[in-house]
């Protein structure tokens, strides 16, 4: 029994692999985000993520965007739902990389909406350097993880995905697209 | 379309660039009629604010005709509107609190990463304000695109001109919400350094709010000329030592209020904005806050400081003990645009606010550069620029040549 009550994702850990977990305030109703929270949803916010495709009851298959334009096949199976709450997945052995999290909805106080959190761990397969170059590229999971979860708020809330999109004197950029 | 872009300190061109489009469901697309260059400005042109990139576009002072909309906007072509500079949902828990200018959405999640890195939590977003505020092209161009266009634009009547109203898009708010965050009462003095355009908007509110009396601080005798036209008691920081005035004209006690309207680039010959400069130089510090410092200082016991002006980062020497041991209120933030922009408007409508005298300077989008460089050496001549795509370019007109036309 660990004598706190800071969330177990923010504790120091003796581990190679790496954890992540990150809560937002969405401004909705608990059952409306857990409803919404659906794998054939994933690809309308998660950035990185090319395709989910259902492989068997609760085995999904996802292509998602790595490093220098290479891309990383996933097969994930939900190990857990308990309704309203919370879903939790872990990788199976023909992943390319093993993983294992879960998204958990608990009512923010008094109206104010719910705090879903977004705990991942996995194995970075070039390990904490790799994890450092893939930061540096964009690709790394808990960046891609931390923005997906941004833009799940933002779709919740305001319907679309928010985007800077708009014109520059810069040519190699269009006004349709977002820029950094 | 052309474009006023930021190319790197001291550097601002117009250049021809794509037109903006319509991306998610809420925007519109504005075509800018008027678009002001305001103070803030200058710290981006001074190089000060990180996360400009070569090539952006800026201005966050501008109004307009809708040309288009996405099918969730509410507005309809046609319209004219002002855009308030701040960017916001009207969903989230921060718009919720009518606290417009902390929006937890605008801010897309790709650029919001670095400005919680620097603030602690990810910032809000503004028109043409650099990367770490989201990254959005700004007016001062002939075309827009505005997001969330259903919460934030104010509809004008077509019985007001784009130079009563432009200025309800920044400076007219931030200078109200400058006053309310004094929480003046009856009887009040208040103070309020800086008469640039945000400050003479705070002289204006404050007498609204009921202050008995605002002593205005400057050095350039036009914008103290227009503070005195406003109302106000006004102090030339070169001839007065201006906290010694400031007790004086207060019995002793200091101004009950303080307002810094100056912000991150404080003028003055004193040691230690002299040693901020130096600083800032090699960037060790980020912010020059002699009329914040001075502010604190003169404010009375138990009193409150309001701090319109925009700061970036760290600042040196700052009074803490002092801001403690008076027992001093702060308050302060980027404006809540939305949430004053309706009462506002009305208060326009009745003759409340004197809108023009402080424009010194109508010019065409085309000589922004000039305009930006006289904006930033000449300003005792210069007190607001408005650029009009509309406008040929080098017509510039003063204010005296408007009014003979």
């Amino acid at each position: 029994m660990i004598a706190t009550d800071a969330p177990h994702w923010t504790l120091d850990k003796p581990s190679d692999r790496a954890l992540f977990g990150k809560s937002l305030l969405i401004n909705r109703p608990r059952q409306e985000l857990f409803d919404a929270w659906q794998v054939e949803r994933f690809p309308a916010f998660m950035e990185n993520v090319i395709a989910i495709e259902p492989q068997a009851k609760d085995v999904s298959r996802w292509t998602v965007r790595a490093p220098a334009g290479r891309h990383v096949v996933l097969i994930n199976r939900i190990t857990r739902v308990v309704p309203g709450e919370a879903i939790y997945w872990q990788s199976e052995d023909a992943s390319d990389i093993a993983n294992s999290g879960e998204v958990r909805f608990r009512d923010a106080p008094n109206g104010r909406g719910t705090y879903v959190s977004l705990i991942l761990a996995y194995a970075p397969p070039a390990g904490a350097l790799g994890r450092w170059g893939a930061k540096l590229l964009q690709r790394e999971p808990e960046v891609q993880a931390r923005r997906d979860l941004h833009r799940f708020k933002q779709l919740m809330e305001t319907g679309e995905v928010t985007s800077n999109a708009s014109p520059s004197a810069r040519s190699s950029e269009r006004p349709t697209q977002p820029h950094i | 379309m052309r474009a006023v872009t930021w190319q790197g300190r001291h550097k601002i061109s117009v250049e021809t660039v794509p037109d903006p489009e319509i991306v998610n469901p809420r925007d519109a697309i504005l075509r800018v009629t008027s678009t002001a260059i305001c103070g803030s400005d200058l710290h981006l042109y001074d190089g000060y604010i990180p996360g400009m990139r070569a090539g952006d576009i800026v201005g966050h002072e501008f109004m307009g005709e809708v040309v288009d909309v996405g099918s969730g906007s509410s507005l309809k072509k046609g319209q004219r509107v002002v855009i308030p500079f701040t960017i916001s949902c009207g969903q989230c828990f921060f718009c919720e609190k009518q606290q417009f200018s902390a929006c937890d959405n605008a801010n897309p999640a790709e650029t919001r990463d670095a400005s919680e890195l620097l603030m602690g939590h990810a910032m809000g977003s503004a028109f043409g304000y650099a990367h770490l505020t989201g990254g959005y092209a700004g007016g001062q161009a002939e075309y827009v695109r505005v997001p969330y266009s259903d919460i934030g634009p104010v509809i004008i009547p077509d019985d007001l001109a784009d130079e009563d109203v432009l200025f309800l898009s920044d400076i007219l708010p931030t200078g109200w919400q400058a006053a309310i965050n004094a929480d003046i009462e009856p009887g009040d003095t208040v103070a309020i350094w800086g008469c640039g355009p945000v400050g003479l908007f705070t002289i204006q509110s404050a007498r609204l709010l009921g202050a008995d009396r605002v002593i205005a601080i400057d050095h350039f005798p036009a914008r103290l000329a227009l503070a005195k036209s406003l109302g106000a008691e006004i102090l030339d920081y070169r001839q007065v030592n201006v906290r010694e005035a400031l007790d004086e004209m207060t019995g002793g006690i200091g101004p009950d209020a303080c307002i810094d309207c100056v912000g991150m680039e404080s003028h003055g010959f004193t040691l230690d904005n002299i040693l901020d400069q130096v600083k800032a130089q090699f960037y060790s510090v980020t912010d020059r806050p002699h009329a914040l410092r001075q502010a604190i200082l003169a404010c009375r016991k138990g009193g409150r400081v309001s701090i319109p002006g925009v700061y970036g980062g760290f600042a040196d020497k700052f009074p803490l003990g002092q801001l403690m041991e008076k027992g001093l209120t702060v308050k302060s933030g980027q404006t809540h645009v939305q949430r004053y922009t309706g009462e506002l408007l009305d208060m326009i409508r009745d003759g409340k606010f004197d809108m023009t005298s402080l424009v010194s300077h109508h010019a065409p989008l085309e000589d922004a550069a000039a305009m930006y460089r006289h904006w930033h050496d000449d300003q005792d001549d210069y007190t607001k620029i408005i650029l009009k795509p509309g406008l040929e370019k080098t017509i510039v007109q003063n204010a005296h040549a408007m009014a003979d036309a």
